[in-house]
């Protein structure tokens, strides 16, 4: 009876570990005080009809932003932790973590900043700005929207989920590889957890791509073409075009793993005619997509970051489309340069090795680019300039080191020691990252109203910068003297030590950073009514989204523009178009809705019974989630129209 | 405005479904690498009948024709005749659905279930998930008869049942190559 | 959509015929005078050409409104799966070939393989 109900849910699984009982109670705490504030405030019914409700591109991509940041908190704390250990663990000391704890964080820690941060920040920046590049007042599926970003909150709860039951998350490195991840050896529910999170928060993915997708194909304003489109849009729609060719692969593949674990079959297990090699190739498969899925956006936040602040437009518009549908269709052309070494021998590694070079030239094609657009232009050495001009420097700098382990031989030397850590991390960090903070300041008056403090903004790059040279170098030069990753323990005569201490100096720096960051935006907040944007248009920007006013009415454009060039709204600035007496229409805009809440809580549930075993609970989960999805289907009132007098009312107003 | 609305959904429909082939290729591309894997076990060559295999492709054919008139009668807007071509659709996927089944466990009590080896874990797994998604189907148009029962031909509902055929045809496209490649090619080799 | 009785009879007569032809080539292939060579290659062909029918005949692919995204979307999406599936053939085939477990499934392997 008790196992009816609990399935295989015991006493054992709630908190008894220093770290699950801190981290619990952190969430408790945490959780109280927010609630506290709003039941203050009394402000709990506006949290859920102005927020949690929303169809709004522009709520729900502040509320991806704010998810991402909380969970960028978690993932930096894990690497400060991974680092910790490192530092200290040499010789006869075995650090403060046992080995299998540290495995958790090595593994939480990249699952972590590369599905929940920096897929939360650029789908945060997507909704925010795609709609408005494109002269569009919504996406094309709200609900949809709206239900992505609960699977992805759903998703991100169920990654945190261990420390308060079960008490242990995966062990086996952010991608789980069999046969550790399979059931003989991690019999506990922390792989469990990881593929239930994962397929949580990729569903929502997967429905965030087909949603861009179809936006920017379909929704585009009248006259922007699609070589009319802005550089965020194009890249943006190629990120999502990965999306939707690559998750799927995760997805099934996961769940070959979860077949193998739940129901004893054995796809790769290491008997029973198991492949494990087979796991490897598939999931790297949809692995070397995903971080180009990470980088062209990014891409694509500097190309308009440089052209408005170069006061030029973008260098080779046509080459950058081009050199961006080329990386696109070619990141799935390499996927086996992540296991060079696993046997597959010289013909196939050596397709994949030169493939790998290939990829590199429209990357350079894209940078040659962005510091053509630069020549001869009237730099202003704004923040997100700064951002743009550290990501050219770095991401050549660990391109390079990308370009050495795209050979073969020396891949054999450099798979999985500190040098592939390091060339990786630099990637991410100078291109997504460093985005990222381009777009959120570059944007941030366009969503906000009001302009992020500069001073504060620029002392947070070079510490960034500098931060990141200190951390990572040193590991480029642990790698070429042999440190594997994932060490949790070493001997004395490596020699490793004073270069794990150097790191830890650059992490202090970007831990300075970070804080900084924070104090930015607190400084910021306080000081808006200075730093107000009035006109719509703080840097002289050329596309869409500046001929708006900020912060961006709910319904984006009281008039849908039309559009006949490139940087249509740089051109009509310039010819000087006078105010053309607008004429105001109906506007059908989506109305809120609580049921992509309850749909991502039963698939929440189901994902949970399937961890804990309990049937009662997991039919319980999916009967609710199909009946959401039914019950929705029949709801035909899912918009309302807002009159043009109201329209001309708000603009009257502004 | 109906109209682009229309184009919208459908399109993304169709990308979803885009998605869904996509799992279908990885379902295929592990059935490919891990079919001779048989542990000692039975293979392709043993247990498939062909038989039964043409027997399910005929009616998930038929049905996917059945379907066709289904949507015909929705585009005259003629909602009895739309609702009688998706009843013959049900029962004609329930009865795929139950062969189907029927051979399953005929697999099962022989021992050979999808724990006995790795190409048997990838035949139920890929199959499995076909008829997964037939049973969804099965489900949709269950909730299609409705809502046309209660609201009749609108746009919204039409819409919902040019995507319900789009789904419905990408079943039977899967299975071409489900009795191609798992069957056919089991007793050909 | 633009449906048409006629579209779905022609798909589904063809695809019968397809269906038909494919079974009897596995099921008797001394009527056809085919050997293994001709049967595989045979029923594979059989399989593209009843899948252009039935995207042809029953989704109407070809008469898509306006730029054919939904045709565009298709043919990438094959192409994928093409990657995948033969891809993943390449790879796993070189891979078992050199990282074969025991010595006496390596043994069986090559000689089944008649080495690379």
């Amino acid at each position: 009876m008790i196992h009816f109900i609990f399935g295989t849910l015991t006493w054992d699984a709630l908190p008894h570990v220093w770290y699950t009982i801190g981290a619990t109670a952190s969430i408790a705490v945490g959780g109280l005080f927010f609630a506290g504030l709003l039941t203050y405030y009394k402000r709990w019914t506006w949290l859920w009809k102005e927020w949690l409700t929303s169809t709004d591109p522009k709520k729900i991509g502040i509320m991806y932003i704010v998810m991402a940041s909380l969970m960028f908190f978690r993932g930096a704390l894990d690497a400060a932790m991974i680092w910790l250990q490192q530092s200290i663990s040499v010789g006869s000391s075995q650090g403060y973590l046992d080995a299998t704890h540290f495995q958790q964080i090595f593994t939480a820690h990249g699952d972590i900043m590369v599905f929940f941060v920096a897929m939360g920040f650029f789908f945060g920046l997507m909704n925010l700005i795609i709609p408005l590049q494109i002269g569009s007042r919504d996406l094309a599926f709200p609900f949809l929207n709206s239900l992505g970003f609960w699977l992805y909150v759903a998703g991100a709860v169920f990654i945190n989920m261990f420390f308060v039951i079960g008490g242990e998350f995966a062990a086996s490195g952010w991608l789980s590889l069999p046969p550790l991840s399979e059931i003989m050896y991690s019999p506990g529910t922390g792989v469990d957890y990881w593929v239930w999170s994962l397929q949580i928060s990729g569903l929502g993915t997967l429905l965030g791509g087909i949603n861009f997708l179809v936006t920017i194909l379909k929704m585009r304003v009248k006259g922007m073409t699609l070589m009319k489109m802005p550089m965020f849009t194009w890249t943006s729609l190629c990120s999502m075009a990965l999306v939707i060719v690559s998750f799927p692969v995760l997805t099934a593949t996961t769940a070959l793993l979860w077949l193998d674990r739940f129901f004893g079959m054995h796809f790769f297990t290491t008997t029973a005619g198991g492949n494990p090699m087979m796991y490897v190739n598939l999931i790297w498969m949809w692995g070397h997509p995903e971080v180009y899925i990470l980088v062209i956006p990014a891409f694509g936040i500097f190309s308009e970051v440089v052209a408005t602040f170069s006061g030029k437009r973008i260098f080779g518009y046509v080459s950058m489309v081009c050199a961006t549908i080329c990386i696109t269709l070619l990141s799935f052309l390499v996927w086996l340069h992540h296991f060079f070494t696993m046997g597959a021998g010289a013909d196939v590694d050596a397709f994949f090795g030169i493939m790998t070079g290939v990829i590199a030239i429209p990357t350079a094609v894209q940078i040659f680019n962005w510091i053509a657009t630069m020549f001869r232009g009237r730099i202003r050495f704004t923040t997100p300039m700064m951002y743009f001009m550290g990501f050219v420097s770095l991401f050549t700098f660990g391109g390079m080191a990308g370009v050495l382990l795209s050979v073969p031989g020396a891949d054999f030397e450099l798979h999985n020691s500190l040098f592939l850590v390091a060339h990786f991390h630099t990637m991410i960090v100078s291109a997504a990252l460093f985005g990222i903070f381009a777009g959120i300041t570059y944007w941030c008056p366009k969503v906000m109203g009001f302009k992020l403090n500069e001073k504060i903004g620029r002392w947070a790059f070079w510490l960034w910068i500098v931060g990141f040279f200190a951390s990572f170098v040193p590991l480029y030069i642990l790698g070429f003297m042999g440190a594997t990753r994932r060490l949790d323990h070493y001997a004395a005569t490596t020699g490793y030590q004073p270069f794990f201490i150097i790191a830890g100096i650059g992490i202090c720096i970007i831990a300075a950073a970070a804080l900084v960051q924070v104090w930015q935006a607190i400084v910021s907040i306080k000081e808006r009514k200075q730093n107000l944007d009035t006109t719509g248009d703080p840097w002289d920007g050329r596309t869409l989204e500046w001929s708006t006013r900020s912060p961006v009415p709910f319904y984006n454009f009281a008039v849908l523009p039309e559009v006949d060039s490139r940087d249509a709204f740089w051109k009509a600035k310039k010819a000087g178009k006078s105010a053309e007496p607008v004429k105001y229409e109906d506007v059908e805009l989506p109305k809120n809705t609580a049921m992509a809440i309850y749909l991502s809580g039963f698939v929440f549930l189901f994902g949970f019974a399937a961890v804990w075993h309990i049937g009662w609970l997991a039919a319980v989960g999916l009967v609710g989630s199909v009946a959401c999805v039914i019950v929705r289907s029949f709801d035909e009132h899912t918009e309302y129209i807002l009159p043009a007098a109201d329209i001309e009312k708000m603009e009257k107003m502004a | 405005m109906e109209h682009a609305t229309d184009d919208k959904h459908i399109f993304g429909f169709w990308v979803y479904l885009m998605t869904d082939l996509i799992i279908f290729g990885v379902l295929f591309a592990a059935y490919a690498v891990l079919q001779g894997n048989t542990f000692g076990g039975p293979s392709a060559y043993d247990l498939f009948s062909l038989p039964t295999a043409l027997a399910n492709t005929l009616v998930l054919l038929v049905s996917s024709f059945t379907c066709g008139l289904a949507m015909l009668a929705a585009q005259s807007k003629k909602v009895n005749q739309t609702i009688a071509w998706l009843a013959v659709t049900l029962v004609l996927g329930a009865t795929f659905l139950t062969l189907e089944l029927t051979e399953f466990s005929r697999f099962i009590a022989m021992g050979d279930s999808w724990q006995r080896s790795a190409f048997l874990s990838s035949f139920f797994t890929l199959v499995g998930t076909h008829g997964l998604h037939i049973a969804v189907g099965l489900l949709w148009i269950v909730v299609a008869i409705v809502q046309l029962k209660l609201r009749g031909l609108t746009p919204a509902v039409t819409s919902k049942i040019v995507r319900f055929t789009l789904f419905w045809h990408f079943l039977d496209i899967v299975w071409i190559f489900i009795f191609t490649m798992v069957y056919l090619m089991g007793h050909a080799i | 959509m633009h449906a048409t009785l006629k579209s779905y009879i022609i798909g589904f007569v063809l695809s019968l015929l397809f269906t038909l032809t494919a079974f009897s080539l596995v099921m008797y292939p001394g009527f056809f005078h085919a050997s293994y060579g001709v049967i595989v290659p045979g029923i594979i062909i059989l399989a593209v050409i009843q899948l252009l029918v039935q995207l042809i005949f029953f989704m109407h692919l070809a008469t898509e409104d306006g730029p054919r995204w939904k045709l565009a979307a298709l043919v990438s999406t094959i192409g994928i799966i093409l990657i995948v599936v033969v891809g993943s053939i390449w790879i796993m085939n070189h891979l078992n070939y050199n990282m074969m477990a025991s010595p006496a499934d390596m043994n069986t392997y090559i000689q089944s393989q008649d080495g690379f």
